[in-house]
């Protein structure tokens, strides 16, 4: 079962990760969007860890309700409320139970992953977050390892895509040949699951 | 590359401060960033709010005045504002007869500016939304984010923001400003990349020589690159590539908007030549302004948006109005 502790450990694992490869977002956001991706979710997961520090939420629901709304208030851009969206649906969907299974998880994660393609407009192979999330839920019911593999898989594959949303789309064609921003933040998210699950 | 500033962290701050200081007749909060003009909420008349990433100064704080916008909410550089911005503004303005949030057409500015729409109503607060998206650079748009909004920005702004000084309800500033926006068209060119504080380099690598055409005002790319063409070559691409997507009918408004880093000089000789290619398309203009209004930080280059007037659009854009980046007549 997976409980508050592990709710936590994914969130300060995100936001450690977070520091480690803001440069490398905020230069993979250069040649196709505005260089500024890792910076921005740098300040949301720096808000979200002085809120969780502060607020002391008891669930795995309300936890990540809180990172949510952290990330909607501080990130601005799209990703403020994509990411703010996913994480607080998904939590909104684990309900207030204290424990909660992998099976509920990954169902709830479903249910975060398609309010931000809802959001977003986005489907599979637009070259966004949703290449890396999308793939990462398929795989959850075979682990965390495994989700983390597929959403790495699914942001090495958006290099040869053209971007349909977002502002790396007003390049056309020479959106093509480079790694999108927002699929590589979602693969260090879902690497941080596993993470805090010890893998 | 030597910049002005303190640390990258603290420069939209920095700038809030500065701006406070200037201008005693706007309210600053620099904590929260809002603009407000001090005057406001004004009894009985529709509020205008927009925002958007810092970067495009004078857009939008410079031009939150009377005549024009109530209020602007800035966010981080070449980053949407978040939604709590938007609705500390929109609650700060508000006199009962509504608010109308400006949007330009970013997927960030959209989501966010969407998010407060539904915050704000939920207090009480009636909001339309206007989104512009005049850069016809952007072709296929659907297949991309849609059109980009840029200069028929301020074109908006100015007109709408009439409208509303008046004390017409918002079911028509609202239209107004959709009105403009839906004569409004732009094209814009780099001759350099800009440096944004984050990464501290130039946003993409455009060599010597080179010029890219069809850019938008982050920093991206445009669509296509050449070899440097004469000031009149560019004029006559950017004012054909606006024409061939909206055949004017009635007089246009002219912006010749300079990118941050062309000097005044070069910006006045380019509208020399964008003002050729419109009477030699037999295009009467109405009025043009010329300088430094939606600015993309430290690029280099131009944009030329053309906004078809009648005689009630170009009342409105005469009409006062007095800000920090746009005054006329009072």
């Amino acid at each position: 079962m997976l409980d508050a502790d592990f709710f936590r450990r994914w969130m300060a694992a995100t936001a450690a990760s977070v520091e480690r490869e803001a440069e490398r977002l905020t230069a993979l956001d250069s040649p196709i969007g505005d260089a500024d991706h890792g910076s921005n979710l740098l300040r949301g997961f720096r808000a979200v860890s002085a809120a969780l520090e502060k607020e002391d939420p008891r669930t795995p629901g309300a936890i990540l309700v809180l990172a949510g709304r952290q990330l909607i208030s501080t990130v601005g851009g799209a990703s403020g409320p994509l990411y703010g969206t996913l994480l607080r649906r998904t939590g909104k969907a684990l309900g207030d139970a204290a424990e909660v299974d992998e099976a509920q998880l990954t169902a709830a994660l479903r249910t975060g992953v398609e309010a931000v393609m809802a959001l977003g407009g986005a489907a599979p192979g637009d070259k966004t977050m949703i290449d890396a999330l999308s793939p990462a839920v398929d795989a959850l019911d075979a682990g965390f390892g495994a989700a983390r593999a597929a959403a790495e898989e699914g942001a090495l594959a958006t290099v040869p895509l053209q971007a349909r949303k977002g502002r790396a789309s007003y390049l056309g064609e020479r959106s093509i040949g480079h790694q999108d921003p927002g699929a590589t933040s979602s693969a260090l998210l879902i690497a941080a699951l596993a993470e805090a699950n010890g893998e | 590359m030597r910049m002005l500033i303190n640390v990258p962290e603290t420069v939209v701050a920095d700038a809030l401060r500065g701006l406070a200081a200037a201008h005693p007749e706007l309210v600053v909060d620099v904590e929260n960033r809002v603009i407000v003009r001090r005057d406001a909420p004004v009894d009985g008349k529709v509020a205008l709010v927009s925002g958007g990433g810092s970067g495009h100064e004078p857009l939008h704080g410079g031009f939150v005045g009377p005549g024009m916008l109530s209020a602007a909410c800035p966010g981080e550089v070449f980053t949407s504002p978040v939604p709590d911005q938007m609705v500390r503004a929109a609650a700060a303005v508000d006199s009962g007869a509504g608010v109308l949030f400006i949007v330009k057409n970013y997927t960030g500015d959209v989501l966010n500016f969407d998010m407060a729409a539904e915050l704000a109503e939920d207090e009480g607060i009636q909001v339309a939304k206007v989104l512009v998206n005049d850069d016809v650079a952007v072709t296929d748009s659907l297949y991309t984010a849609g059109r980009r909004g840029t200069g028929a920005t301020l074109f908006v702004e100015k007109i709408a923001g009439a409208a509303a000084e008046e004390g017409q309800p918002l079911e028509r500033v609202e239209a107004v400003a959709r009105q403009v926006n839906e004569s409004s068209r732009s094209f814009g060119v780099a001759l350099s990349a800009c440096t944004t504080y984050a990464k501290g380099s130039p946003t993409f690598d455009l060599p010597s020589g080179e010029l890219e055409l069809g850019i938008g005002i982050h920093g991206e790319p445009g669509r296509e690159r050449r070899p440097m063409m004469t000031s009149g070559e560019i004029a006559d691409f950017a004012v054909n590539a606006v024409l061939e997507d909206m055949p004017p009918r009635n007089p246009v408004l002219v912006l010749v908007n300079g990118m941050g880093a062309t000097p005044l000089l070069e910006l006045y000789g380019f509208n020399a030549e964008v003002q050729r290619v419109l009477g030699e398309r037999g295009v009467a203009v109405a009025h043009t302004l010329v300088g430094n209004y939606v600015t993309s930080l430290d690029m280099a280059g131009a944009s030329v948006t053309l906004c078809q007037v009648d005689e009630e659009l170009l009342r409105l854009w005469n009409a006062p109005v007095r800000t920090a980046g746009l005054r006329w007549g009072m």
